[in-house]
């Protein structure tokens, strides 16, 4: 081969790394706080914190253009079908971190109204610890989400009626 | 008025509606029965209680009381900073009240609050619908007879699912 005609400063890679590379380390958040959750939530995006460390400040309060979704908060039963529709709305690919107990189980919110975890009625990827949990505690939980992501194939994302 | 003159005149005026009369932690407690309630409230709202702080209601099913349920008025005299609670008693068999929503447009929210975890209705009211649990709902949840962690509401949802062909992540990690 004439490596003549070929510049310096090139790399080899699949499409499909190069492609979960720049998904995951461009992730854009659909913040759905609903209680104090939420407030821990602004946290992780305040100087201290800097969630931009990661790529992920771009928060959007559109479904339509997001694909992280983080549940930060209880959710009732009247808040449920208004989460499904969130969901539902926001395009592939989509991930979902549930953040804090509440989310993730009901925490201690045990009554006929409160949802004793989302991940009945919507599929989650990442369950975040605590009450709330620490800034650190989402880093960590979006660092492990990134490492989801890496692992994905493009296959995974052939249409339902194609194969 | 003074304010002891004035819950004489009440109790003198309504002798025969007027269940008893108490005193918690400096505030006076009128008890009274149900039917009369816009009556006694009207009075006191002319006497200078022209705001009503908080509606209420209590499920006495376990707490005795003189029937099931007690709807209760918190009364603010603006003029001289006197506070009055006034409890208006309702029957297990017929839970119902005349409103006071012709008293105070606050008590529309409040009243509207006491109907859907309660199950008391109120004659007269403009707009008696549910304000906090969905409209589907059935039922009244802060009757104490209501199971704490309801009848299913909370797991009656469709399950959605990613529809993207395979379930990597799922089976993977
Ligand atoms: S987990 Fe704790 S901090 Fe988070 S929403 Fe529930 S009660 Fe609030």
């Amino acid at each position: 081969m004439d490596r003549r005609g070929i510049k310096s400063n090139f790399l080899t890679t699949t499409v499909e790394s190069a492609i979960n590379w720049s998904r995951k380390n461009s992730l854009w958040p659909m913040p759905f706080g609903t209680a104090c959750c939420g407030v821990e939530l602004m946290a992780v995006l305040a100087a201290r914190s800097d969630i931009a460390r990661f790529g992920a400040e771009a928060i959007r309060f559109s479904p339509r253009q997001s694909d992280l979704l983080i549940v930060a908060g209880r959710i009732t039963i009247k808040m449920m079908p208004v989460l499904q529709r969130i969901y539902e709305q926001m395009p592939e690919p989509k991930w979902v971190i549930s953040m804090g107990a509440c989310a993730s189980s009901g925490g201690v919110f045990d009554t006929y109204s409160v949802i004793q975890g989302i991940d009945q009625f919507i599929p989650v990827d990442i369950y975040v610890p605590g009450c709330p949990p620490r800034p650190e505690g989402i880093l960590d939980g979006l660092m492990k989400l990134q490492k989801l992501i890496e692992k994905e194939k493009i296959s995974d994302y052939s249409h339902p009626h194609s194969n | 008025m003074l304010f002891q003159n004035l819950i004489t005149k009440v109790t003198e005026r309504f002798s025969d509606s007027i269940l008893d009369t108490t005193e918690f932690r400096g505030e006076t407690v009128l008890h009274i029965k149900g039917e009369c309630v816009l009556e006694v409230l009207e009075m006191l709202k002319s006497e200078g209680f022209h705001f009503l702080a908080d509606l209420t209601a209590v499920d006495n099913l376990e707490m005795g009381g003189f029937e099931r349920y007690t709807v209760v008025y918190h009364l603010l005299n603006h003029g001289n900073g006197e506070r009055l609670v006034v409890k208006a008693y309702i029957p297990e068999n017929n839970p119902n009240l005349p409103s006071v929503e012709s008293l105070w447009r606050t008590a529309d929210w409040q009243e509207r609050e006491v109907y859907d975890l309660f199950g008391i209705t109120f004659d007269g009211h403009p707009n008696l619908i549910r304000i906090m649990n969905p409209d589907d709902f059935k039922g009244h949840p802060l009757r104490k007879d209501y199971p704490r962690i309801g009848k299913g509401e909370r797991k009656d949802f469709p399950i959605v699912e990613r529809n993207i062909g395979t379930k990597f992540r799922r089976s993977e990690s």
